[in-house]
């Protein structure tokens, strides 16, 4: 299999389409013979951290990069920033607002879930002027 | 056992996947919280939820779940369907709240998160 590269370019004001890029990248790999556990952890992974782009960064774009040993996805955002990315990082911590949360997000589950499903997760944050996302699922 | 036995034991009604109705299911997960889905579900084939966006359709589709039941009388919009549609996601509806739907659910022998 040769390498594949994949980009999106994601709404930061349609919620409804929050996701759509996830559920892409999900049918590449399954057409490319990746099996459903690996399927699944990146799955979950990439579509918090979308949802978290749409919700919190008002869009951006989602690369991914396809090799027989690992899938790495990267999601860039010019949003807010994260002041303190050991606090995001916590489980049920959130500055999500009401309208998100009525949406079934917004629990402060998606950085741990991403991190649960992921070998690798590097975040990267200054605040005023965005994040990077770097996710890495190994092929094992 | 088949959505078409879910359709009777919770007076269900269907949205879209009429022509799958004869799909086995054996387990499943009641839950408004997505991030919950995602982080807890395993296997689970069925997502009972009182919450109507696209993005539990999204959930379902991310977790390979088969079938979306929504609770107490709600209705997917035609976004939704769309969607489902897209990914042989079968939509059911009852009038049952939530408690009741997954009890009744689980006397007919549906279980939940590895068979319990
Ligand atoms: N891309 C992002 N840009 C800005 N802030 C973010 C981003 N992703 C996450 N955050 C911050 O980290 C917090 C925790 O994220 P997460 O664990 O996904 O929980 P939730 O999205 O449910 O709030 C968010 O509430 C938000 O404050
Ligand atoms: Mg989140």
């Amino acid at each position: 299999m040769d390498p594949v590269k994949l980009h999106y370019d994601i709404s930061g004001t349609d919620f409804t389409t929050a996701g759509e890029a996830s559920g892409k990248i999900k049918k590449t790999l399954k057409s490319l013979g990746f099996s459903p556990a690996i399927i699944r952890n990146v799955t979950i992974a990439v579509y918090e951290a979308e949802i978290n782009m749409v919700v919190h960064a008002g869009g951006g774009e989602i690369d991914a990069y396809v090799s027989p040993e690992k899938i790495e996805v990267v999601l860039v955002d010019h949003g807010p920033g994260i002041p303190d990315i050991g606090l995001a990082m916590q489980e049920g911590w959130s500055t999500a607002p009401e309208n998100v949360r009525q949406l079934g997000f917004g629990a402060g589950m998606g950085l741990p879930n991403i991190k649960k499903y992921s070998d690798d997760l590097q975040i990267e944050s200054e605040v005023g002027k965005g994040t990077t996302i770097r996710i890495t699922v190994l092929n094992k | 056992m088949t959505i078409k036995e879910i359709l009777e034991t919770l007076d269900a009604e269907v949205f879209t996947g009429a022509d799958l109705l004869d799909r086995e299911i054996h387990t499943a997960c009641g839950s408004d919280l997505m991030s919950d889905v995602l982080a807890f579900v395993k296997e689970q084939a069925m997502l009972l939820t009182g919450l109507v966006n696209p993005q539990v359709i999204r959930t379902a589709e991310m977790m390979d779940m088969v079938c979306i039941l929504f609770v107490r009388g709600k209705k997917p919009t035609l976004d939704m369907i769309d969607l489902a549609n897209e990914n042989d996601i079968v939509l059911l509806g009852t009038p049952y709240e939530m408690f009741t739907a997954c009890g009744r659910l689980y006397s007919k022998g549906m279980r939940g998160r590895s068979g319990k």
